[in-house]
This record gives structure tokens, sequence and C-alpha cells, in this order.
């Protein structure tokens, strides 16, 4: 090549046409579909929470997005049905992620329905569970030497609270865990759903 | 679906069409005639005159060095930086996934943030400087000419790292864009596209005002990547306008692209530029580097939906991607005879140059990382390494092995020939070299074996997820391990940089190159 110019013209061309391929026709594809009925927009508290999760980056560790039964056995895992592209027309930023060093956590709501459980987890994993790798989140809680009217103390087994007094979760934690209680789509996908199909097998009609 | 796939069979018809246009224009205007007189274009205007292994090669005979010393010197320094405050961010947020009670009092030290810090920083600060510097040193020499506009790149170089400063000090208290690769603020994306017109321009005009008829090869890639990358960055964070899945699929259109489309045509190109040159003899099959340069563009722009096989994504695009991913093996094994060939006739120049070694490692790890990441697209084998740690793995293959083993050789090879005299302690170089080439085993193997066992267990429904996490440990555990011996080889690489510029004057030869 000796020209600068047709070089960078072709150069931006096929950028021009994978942009057309992986991000345009597949775009305008999605947009075409309907949304599911049972999926409604995250409430402000949700949001918030949904926020936190994200400036937190808990992405890196947790995916959103629960493969098909004839992937891997993410279902049987309670992870929920197989997610279709229609079940994120609310989320922004996406929050698919690419990890599971922590579950998938789409239908965490619907699996772990407890506000307190999740509490007590986000501020000590491992007093749930003694193989956990996730962070504490103890910035996300106060300790008071008693509890005052109207607030949330999160339940603690022995060992792993203050030695006196309580442990009060502070609105980012109930934000985020309203955003955890939030994520359930156990509704019934549309007809015209849109995921990828790729380890179906043929006899299954596809 | 019909109208979506008529649209898309329409427009593969249109898209043909012009590439044939195209090539009928390239081969009615030779462009595409190339032999080994053009594939000497490394060398000065008399060509070869043996090999660029030793000081006495330090002299600027056509003071195109001295012009382009400025901004290399002041990128490298500033990509040094990033790097090890990068990789002390990532030795942290290995440790983290092992000791997680450790350091958790605050929100800006846990392990979501410091990944991001570990990822962006090296992204941006260290690999995106250094392979920029790498440009400003290589194409003024392929062009023969002096580097025009050359304060513009020192204002860049300022701004661009004013702005992963104030990216860093978002990322810590929580401000970020969050999505993998994507992470920096839009106003903050905003500053560093603005900062890379004060690097693309000064290249522009040294390109139009070359003093030789033919591009080198690695001008190619540089100059593609120089217009991709800010293409790619800008239509990725404009805010506002994606949403949900469709917003995934620009997350790893982009994602994917930076690595193919700027961090490989700036590790590939500065290999095609060195390797000969330090050799002293031209590239193997200077012709096949075509198919390796428009291959690479063709097919490595279209691989990123590979990240959500088995996700909410429509079959065709993922299957596309993964095609693509296959194909990659054409583009690669052409780099692969060119470069490895060369080095392969002359094993004689790994013993003599010590930037040579870092050079000739790293293209052999473009080789196996981009094997590695075709063989994982495929359906079969993703389905066990999508997301576990084996990902994880291959990325740094990629990202390390490969670009920043190269660009410590391109440091090494440049900062004698930039500030005049040797290295005082080559010893400390090889210390480098083993240090980061161990750790990086270490890192590797750990994470592929750990990830694959995370990935089998993962699949099988009878064993519970905490067995995927447990069995992980050991394998997270020499990972970090591995780690910190790359970051102490950081350390090194400061020590003989910062060495090289701070010796007495007293001893300076003539200033550097050609």
């Amino acid at each position: 090549m000796n020209r600068y110019l047709p070089l960078v013209v072709v150069a931006l061309g096929i950028l021009a046409f994978a942009t057309l391929m992986l991000v345009i026709a597949p775009g305008i594809q999605m947009a075409q579909r309907s949304v599911p009925e049972g999926l409604r927009p995250y409430s402000e508290q949700e949001q918030r929470g949904r926020d936190q999760y994200v400036s937190l980056g808990c992405v890196y560790c947790h995916s959103q997005q629960p493969r098909a039964p004839e992937q891997a056995p993410d279902g049987e895992r309670g992870w929920g049905r197989p997610s279709v592209a229609g079940d994120y027309v609310y989320d922004r930023p996406h929050q698919l992620g690419t990890m599971r060093t922590g579950p998938d956590i789409l239908n965490v709501g619907a699996r772990l329905p407890s506000e307190s459980w999740h509490l007590t987890h986000l501020y000590q994993p491992r007093a749930i569970f003694d193989w956990s790798i996730m962070p504490a989140y103890p910035y996300l809680f106060e300790e008071k030497p008693e509890a005052a009217p109207g607030d949330t103390v999160v339940v603690l087994p022995e060992g792993f609270g203050p030695a006196s007094g309580v442990v009060i979760a502070r609105p980012e934690a109930l934000d985020l865990t309203a955003y955890l209680l939030s994520l359930d789509r156990t509704y019934p996908v549309p007809e015209d759903a849109l995921r990828d199909d790729g380890y179906a097998r043929k006899e299954d009609g596809l | 679906m019909p109208i979506t796939m008529g649209l898309l069979l329409a427009l593969s018809f249109v898209v043909s069409l012009l590439a044939l246009g195209f090539l009928i224009w390239a081969i009615a205007t030779k462009q595409f005639a190339m032999d080994r007189a053009h594939a000497a274009t490394v060398f000065g205007k008399q060509g070869a005159d043996g090999p660029d292994t030793d000081g006495t090669h330090l002299f600027d005979t056509t003071g195109i060095d001295r012009i382009s010393a400025r901004p290399v010197k002041l990128l490298i320094l500033g990509a040094i930086f990033w790097l090890i405050v990068g990789s002390t961010f990532g030795v942290i947020a290995s440790l983290k996934l092992h000791w997680p009670d450790w350091l958790n009092q605050a929100a800006p030290l846990t392990f979501g943030r410091m990944r991001a810090l570990h990822l962006n920083l090296v992204a941006y600060g260290w690999l995106s400087q250094i392979g920029i510097a790498c440009m400003f040193w290589i194409l003024p020499r392929i062009f023969r000419t002096p580097l025009r506009a050359p304060k513009l790149p020192v204002i860049g170089f300022w701004l661009w790292n004013v702005a992963l400063l104030l990216g860093a000090g978002a990322f810590a208290h929580g401000w970020t864009d969050g999505e993998e690769w994507l992470e920096f603020p839009w106003q903050l994306d905003m500053l560093l596209v603005l900062a890379g017109v004060f690097f693309v321009v000064p290249l522009v005009k040294t390109a139009r005002a070359r003093e030789v008829d033919h591009i080198y090869v690695t001008g190619w890639y540089f100059l593609a990547a120089m217009v991709w990358f800010p293409c790619l960055f800008f239509i990725a964070n404009i805010p506002g306008i994606h949403y949900g899945v469709e917003e995934a699929t620009v997350n790893w259109w982009f994602a994917h692209n930076v690595l193919g489309l700027w961090l490989t045509p700036l590790g590939v190109g500065t290999a095609y530029y060195f390797i000969p040159k330090i050799i002293g003899k031209p590239i193997y099959s200077y012709s096949l580097s075509l198919i390796g340069f428009w291959g690479l563009a063709l097919f490595y722009s279209q691989v990123g939906i590979h990240h959500l096989i088995g996700g909410p994504v429509p079959t065709w695009v993922v299957t596309l991607s993964v095609v693509h991913s296959v194909m990659m093996f054409i583009p690669v094994i052409a780099v692969a005879v060119n470069q490895h060939v060369t080095v392969a006739r002359n094993t004689w120049a790994l013993r003599e140059s010590l930037p040579l070694r870092f050079i000739a490692f790293g293209a052999v790890m473009y080789t196996l990382a981009s094997f590695q990441g075709s063989i994982e697209a495929l359906r079969s084998v993703n389905t066990i390494t999508h997301f576990t740690h084996y990902t994880v793995g291959h990325a740094h293959l990629g990202a390390y092995a490969f670009v920043s083993i190269v660009m410590f050789g391109a440091a090494y090879h440049i900062m004698p020939r930039l500030v005049g005299r040797d290295f005082a302690r080559p010893g400390l170089i090889r210390l480098h070299f083993w240090l980061v080439v161990i750790g990086f085993a270490i890192y590797f193997f750990s994470l592929s074996i750990g990830g694959v066992l995370q990935g089998l267990a993962m699949l099988d429904a009878t064993r519970s997820f905490a067995e995927s996490v447990i069995l992980t440990k050991p394998y997270l555990e020499a990972r970090s391990v591995g780690g910190t011996m790359m970051t102490l080889g950081h350390i090194v690489f400061a020590i003989n940089v910062i060495g090289i510029l701070r010796k007495p004057r007293a001893a300076e030869t003539p200033v550097a190159a050609e």
C-alpha cells in the first residue's frame, strides 16, 4: 500500500460494515420485538440501588443472563429461565456480565426473596457461606448502641456482629437490597422473544 | 426475521461489489505489487547495513529522531508510571479474591473498583501510551521525514494523563459508566478524544509529507489503528443512546475491537518494524503481510459478540462472530510466518539483542493468544470457559504476554537511541525479562487450569455452585504470586529506564537513529 487516503477509507469502511453487522442490524431486530408483559420499570429506590450495584462493580463477578437448559444447568440451580433480549429494556447501563465468580443473579429476587437475608449477606457474606469469596460491604451499614425507631437491624450470627450494640442498614444498603429483590424475570416470555439458540438441537424445532 | 435476513443479504451483496471495486483499483494502480525492495523500507536510504543490536547505531544521521525524542520520552515515562500504578491495583484485586476480608473498610477499596482501576489504567495509561510512543518513534523513521507539528503530541500527552488521573479518581469514588472496558465517565472520554486529536494530527501530517513512495506494513497497522480507535471510542461512549442488550452488543463490539483494532495493530506493527530492523534483514515474505493486515481488519472487527455466546442476543450475530473468530487463523498465520521465520533464521540475534528477546517472545505470544481465542470462541469450548477465570487468563495472554512484552522490548530498543548511550546494567534487563516471563507463566497456567475446572463444575448439575468457587481458590492464590512477580518486573523496568535517563552527561554520544 502506497497511499494514505485509500488505506484509511477502506479501513473505516470495514469498521463501518462491522458496526452495521454487530450493532445496528441486531439493534434494529431487537427493537422490533415486544416488551414482555410481566416486566416493569425499576422504581426510584430500585434504580438508586441499581446505581449502587453499578458503582461497586458487582458485574465483575455476577452475570445476569441465565443460559438455556440445552447448554448448562442454570435453571436447575434456581437461576431462572433462559433470558431474552426483552428482559433488559429498562437496563441502563446493561449489567449482563461475563463472569461467574459468584452465581448469576438475574432472578435473585425470586430465589432469595428475604430482605433480611440480603442485608446479612451484604454486611458479611461469610456469616452465611463460610466458603464465599465475596467482599463484605460494612460501609453500607453503621454500628449503633441501640436501634432507633424506623431503623432496620441486621440479623447476625454469633461472632459476626460488633461486641456490643447493633448493626443498622444505611439507606444505600436498603436501596441495593431493593434492587436485588426486584431481580425477578420469572414471568412468561413473549412468543417473538430473541436469544441465542445456538445450543438447541435440530429436533427441538429450530 | 425475513426482513432482517433480506436486508443483510442485500447488504452483503453491495459490500462485496464495493470490495471488488477496491480490489480492481488496487491491482490496477499496483497497490498490491510488493517486493523485497519495499520490505527494506525499514532500513535507511542506503539499505540494510547490518544488525542494529548495539551502540554503533546510536547516531542520528538524519535528525529525524531528534525531533521525535521529546514526545516519545514523555509518553514512555507516562506509560511506565501507569503500568506500575495499574499493575499494583491488579495485584490488590487478585489478592482480594482469596482474602475477601482484606481492605474492606471503604467503598473505593472494594474488588469491583480495584478491578476497574486496573483494567483502565493498564489499557489507556500503559498500553495505549507506550503504543503511541512507538508510533511517534517508528512512523517518522519509515516515512524518512521528521515528525511534523512536534509540539502537539506534548499537549496531547498532558491532556491524556490529566484525563487518566481524573478517571482514576472518578472510579475510586464510584463514578463510572458501568460497563466493562467502558468505565470512564463519558465526560472524561471526550477529554481523551481531544487528546487523541493532538496525537493523530501530527502523525497524519507526517504521513502526508513522507519522503518514501511506499508505506511500510507497520505504517498500515498504525495509520489504520489511529482512525479505528477514535471512531470506536467515540461511538461506544456517546451517552444516552444505548440501552439493554443493544448496549451489550455495543459494549463487546467496542471491547474486543480495543484489542483487535487498537492494541493488536500497535503490537503487530511494532514487531513488524523492530524484528527486521534489529536483525538487519527484511521480513521473510513481504506480500504475505498484505493478507495479515486486511485479514485482521476484516475478521477481527466482527468477533466481539463471541463474548455473548449463549446470551440474550440473536443467534445469527453470535454465529457471525464465532465464524469470524475462527477466520482469524488466516491473518494470524500470515503474520506468524513472516515474523517467526525471520527470527528463526537469525537466532544469533536473540543472543545479541535483549530487546529482540522481548519482541520475538511477544510475537510468538500473539500467535498463541489468537489461536487460543479462535478455539475459545467455538460453542463447544466456550460453554466451558465462558463465565470463568479462563477468559481472564486469555485476555492477559493477549494484552500482556503479547502487547506488553513487545512494548518492553521496543522501549529497551528506543531508549538508548533516544538518549545516545547504552544501558549501564544489562543484567537488570535480563532480570526484568525472567521476572515477567516466569510470573506470567504462573499467572496464565493457574488461571487456565482453574478456569476449566471451574467451568466443568458449573456445567455439572450434581455439583453445587459452592464447589466451583472452592476449587478455584488455590489457582487464584497462584495467580497472585505470578501477578506479583510481573509487578516486580515492572519496577525493574522503571529502574532501567530512569537509570538510562539519569546517567551523567559526560558520557553522551551524538543523539539517536537510522
